[in-house]
């Protein structure tokens, strides 16, 4: 298995903060410049290590925005939790030029490339949308045809991360398909959804695929990761097919 | 190295002895797996020991539950780098397991088995002697589905993806063979003390 090949590299390792993009109200973008090579897959996390003062260390893991093929720096794309102790820390502390602890990648089963093939579908949940939009770019920058479908939930149009840059790759009609569901207003738009995802949604979006898919992902929050998952499973989807990654709480 | 700006929500004083390096202390109980909740009914359910491919001996729930019960309060310790303290099991001592088979442990390495296809490698030794159990309940309660339900290892002393969630049995190998998250870059033995998260740690 390729996987086995793939040993973490366990290393911490420096890398610059050269770049802060805000993308929702919530959600802003960390652009990072590893010390050391970095070579990683669609799907995949690193873990970061602040340190205080006093020697107090907290570490968290964040998954990858960026594709390893459209971009040479790291993208982290971080959602402020108000009572956070790391999300704050980069949302309101956090500057250009700043150095921080990072290692990975980190993962090795939560990840596709344009090798794996498709119909693939795509799940995710607020932030959890985040791995997932590391995979459409790699589609986009390999240039693949594999049938990509992702099914993308937040609560209102403004906090969907990504939202232009992924209209604009759904638009090219090359096998890429956005649905967006909102949970806490009417959609602005005709064929997307305004409630939690449901196995009607999910139903819908199996079939906007033009053969079942051969994998798919979910990712996000912990309760939306456990419902999709579920009416995938109800929907006839093989458990064997489903991966998820959990944000934990 | 220090980060500039960060002076972190610290951890109370009485507690810091508790809390590996690397871990902060949460009051959740975050839920983490590589694949949807397996949904086990109990009338379904069953444990199986084996020696190498061999099946050794199988209980049912029913005769599972009939074995020795034994409580066991402990600190657990993921390794997305939360820690949890005091947290309150009951379920099958392996050590009782072992001695209803009449079984002397027979290697040196075991391999969880999980309803979802997971393995984990543990040496017996860690499972052994009190330190593990078979969990069937969690803070007085079946253990829920998200959590391993109806039943998960529970290795307290290792970061928790050792305790492996809807186990269906215990294999014993003659080689410590890397399981699930071990063949994919995680540490082979995940002493969160050592800090041992990922291969090379
Ligand atoms: C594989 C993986 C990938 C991830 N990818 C991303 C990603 O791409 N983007 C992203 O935004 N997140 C991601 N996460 C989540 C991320 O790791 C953090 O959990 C998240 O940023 C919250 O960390 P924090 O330090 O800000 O909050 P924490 O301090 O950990 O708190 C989390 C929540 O619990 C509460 N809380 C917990 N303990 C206490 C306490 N002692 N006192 C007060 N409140 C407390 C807080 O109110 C807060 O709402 C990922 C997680 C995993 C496991």
């Amino acid at each position: 298995m390729q996987d086995e090949l793939l040993a973490v590299q366990a290393k911490w390792q420096k890398a610059n903060i050269i770049g802060i993009v805000r993308q929702t109200p919530r959600v802003t973008s960390f652009f990072f410049k590893p010390a050391l090579p970095f070579f990683y897959r669609p799907g995949q996390h690193v873990d970061v290590r602040l340190s205080a003062p006093d020697g107090y260390q907290a570490q968290r893991s964040y998954s990858i925005a960026s594709a390893p093929d459209s971009s040479e720096t790291i993208e982290l794309a971080i959602e402020r939790l108000d009572d956070g102790e790391v999300s704050t820390f980069f949302h309101d502390a956090a500057e250009i030029g700043d150095e921080i602890e990072l290692r990975g990648p980190i993962g090795g089963h939560f990840v596709w490339t344009t090798e794996d093939g498709g119909p693939v579908l795509l799940i995710g949940g607020g932030s959890g949308v985040v791995p997932l939009v590391s995979m459409v770019r790699h589609r986009a920058a390999q240039g693949s045809a594999a049938p990509v479908l992702l099914l993308y939930s937040a609560r209102t149009w403004d906090e969907l991360i990504f939202r232009d840059e992924l209209l604009g790759l759904a638009q090219r009609a090359n096998g890429f398909d956005l649905s967006l569901t909102l949970t806490r207003e009417a959609s602005p738009r005709e064929n997307h959804y305004a409630r939690r995802i449901d196995p009607a949604i999910i139903e819908d979006v199996l079939a906007r695929l033009p053969m079942p898919p051969k994998l798919a992902f979910v990712c996000g929050a912990n309760a939306f990761v456990t419902t999709a998952a579920d009416a995938l499973i109800s929907a006839g989807v093989p458990a064997n097919i489903i991966r998820v990654e959990r944000y934990g709480v | 190295m220090m980060t500039r700006g960060f002076t972190g929500r610290g951890q109370p004083s009485e507690i810091k002895d508790r809390i590996p390096p690397g871990q902060s202390l949460t009051d959740d109980f975050p839920v983490l797996s590589a694949g949807p909740t397996p949904r086990v009914r109990t009338e379904d359910w069953s444990f199986t020991l084996k020696i190498g491919p061999k099946p050794a001996f199988t209980w049912n729930w029913d005769e599972f539950n009939a074995l020795p019960q034994t409580k066991l309060t402990r600190d657990i310790h993921c390794v997305t780098a939360w820690s949890k303290l005091d947290t309150h099991w009951q379920g099958v001592l392996v050590d009782d397991i072992l001695a209803e088979a009449n079984l002397e442990a027979p290697t040196d390495f075991v391999l969880a088995h999980g309803y979802d296809g997971y393995t984990t490698n543990v040496p017996v030794k860690d499972l052994v002697g009190g330190k593990a159990m078979i969990a069937t309940s969690y803070d007085g309660k079946p253990l829920p589905p998200d959590h391993g339900g109806p039943a998960r290892l529970l290795v307290p002393h290792l970061y928790f993806w050792k305790s492996a969630k809807w186990i269906n049995g215990l294999q014993f190998t003659t080689r410590d063979e890397p399981g699930f998250w071990e063949l994919r870059g995680y540490h082979i033995y995940g002493d969160p003390w050592r800090e041992q998260r990922y291969t090379g740690d």
